[in-house]
């Protein structure tokens, strides 16, 4: 069947369309998309673009920062409501894939991609989908356990908690390409302390499952105690509870086991690699 | 679907052509209008010898719907057209930054985005700026020097080493 492109100026019509036609698909920066049409997948019967005027918004919303699902990562990265996000969106491909890639896009990268994913799950991310008109908001998890299904849900924006404490959240990725490349584990934290006690702890990994994830043993450890050598400690043996990563090009399951728990220490006591 | 008419600016000239319905910019620009200076790679926005300028930034024109492109300026490698070589490019032979040639045009686009955005970048700034386009021949070094010997070049303070004038 030959492609068709349809423009639409709201979401809300893209989820309509999108709901109507079997092989219709998003069109955001087009990074994952638009390799999957060069391929020829024939699933793809439809192309939607959509320019709603809501797509690129970046809003500070009282403790929260309000991102539209259209934002391109490179605008994402000169945001000043949204400076703690910029390492991680360094992080992502090279100048060119950040100039068109989406943080909408990115909710729906498969593993190993979706570091900005990890990031947003860390800091208590709340989706916005296009629904009914008016649309409707649910936690990032929720959101990842029904991406895939259809009709797929039309997201408009994420938005994310600030940490009052710039230091409080962190983020790590290891790739093998330097300095560019997929993640063979990605590991997200927001540590916030008071009195010198962890409280609100949140941890996310990505590429060691087919969405992010959160690390509910390793927050476990860490939540209500202070920070030091004998925490992260814990926290880094508890950090693959529950978990099946797999194997794919990037990594094999054994070595991303293994190296989970040395990323999550090395993120906790803000060590650096030996190389 | 019929074909659809996508107008543009290319390297400064307006230009218009039809584009079948989920052709990618790269084909539009190669097929439809025979510039042949953005090379065709992988077409997964892997290797990057794609890469042109979009309104002065530089995309995959292989993951770009060529139908996108409407109204915006293109730039690729024939933005150079002068008849010297732009101090970029004679960089680039200076210290034999290419070899095959294959990734040159992409890692041309990208050091001449990172240039006009920051005339004296430092290493790690022009490391950034390529690290989305891969080069199988030539280790990456003499096309860092090269860029950074670009920039002193383009400033008026000559060469930075390595030969040429
Ligand atoms: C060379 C290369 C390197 C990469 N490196 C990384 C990396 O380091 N880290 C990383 O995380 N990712 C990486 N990626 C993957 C990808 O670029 C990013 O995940 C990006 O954020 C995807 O966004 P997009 O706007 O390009 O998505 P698109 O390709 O436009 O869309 C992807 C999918 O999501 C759907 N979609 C998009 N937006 C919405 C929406 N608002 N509502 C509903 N559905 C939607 C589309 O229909 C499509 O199915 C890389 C990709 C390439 C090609």
């Amino acid at each position: 069947m030959p492609l068709a492109v349809r423009s639409v100026e709201s979401f809300a019509e893209a989820a309509r369309l999108l709901a109507a036609e079997e092989g219709a698909r998003l069109l955001a920066g087009g990074t994952l998309l638009m390799r999957a049409v060069n391929e020829g997948d024939v699933r793809i019967t439809v192309i939607v673009r959509c320019t709603d005027p809501g797509r690129e918004l970046v809003r500070r919303e009282g403790e929260r920062v309000r991102i539209g699902a259209g934002v391109t990562l490179s605008r994402l990265a000169r945001a000043p409501e949204a400076a703690f996000l910029a390492p991680v969106v360094r992080a992502v491909g090279g100048p060119a894939i950040r100039n068109m890639a989406t943080v909408g896009g990115n909710l729906f990268a498969h593993s190993p991609y979706g570091d900005l994913g990890t990031a947003f799950l860390a800091l208590d991310a709340r989706v916005t989908l296009a629904e009914g008109g008016t649309g409707r908001e649910l936690a990032l998890e929720d959101f990842y356990r029904r991406r895939d299904h259809r009709p797929p849900p039309v997201v408009t924006a994420v938005s994310v908690l600030r940490p009052r404490d710039p230091a409080a959240f962190r983020f790590r990725k290891f790739s093998r390409v330097r300095p560019k490349g997929a993640s063979v584990v990605a590991v997200a934290a927001h540590l916030p302390a008071f009195g010198g006690r962890l409280e609100g702890v949140r941890i996310a990994l990505g590429a060691m499952g087919p969405t992010p994830l959160r690390a509910r043993a390793a927050e476990a450890a860490l939540e209500g105690r202070s920070l030091g050598t004998e925490t992260a400690g814990a926290a880094a043996a508890a950090v693959l509870d529950g978990l099946r990563p797999s194997s794919d090009a990037i990594a094999s399951e054994w070595y991303r086991r293994e190296l989970a728990p040395v990323v999550m220490r090395r993120l906790l006591l803000a060590e650096e690699p030996r190389r | 679907m019929s074909p659809k008419p996508v107008r543009f600016r290319l390297n400064g000239r307006e230009r218009a052509l039809f584009v079948e319905a989920g052709r990618n910019l790269l084909d539009a620009l190669r097929e439809g209008l025979g510039d042949l200076t953005p090379k065709y790679g992988c077409g997964q926005g892997t290797c990057g010898s794609c890469t042109v300028l979009v309104d002065g930034e530089p995309v995959l024109s292989c993951l770009m719907l060529a139908e996108a492109a409407e109204g915006r300026a293109i730039e690729t490698l024939e933005t150079f057209d002068g008849p010297e070589l732009d101090p970029l490019q004679q960089a680039f032979m200076d210290h034999f930054a290419a070899q095959c040639g294959y990734c040159t045009p992409g890692m041309l686009m990208a050091a001449e985005a990172l240039l006009r955005r920051e005339p004296d970048p430092d290493r790690e700034q022009v490391v950034e700026a390529i690290s989305g386009n891969i080069c199988r021949c030539t280790g990456y070094e003499p096309i860092v020097r090269a860029i950074l010997d670009a920039a002193a070049r383009r400033a008026g303070r000559g060469t930075a080493g390595g030969g040429g004038s």
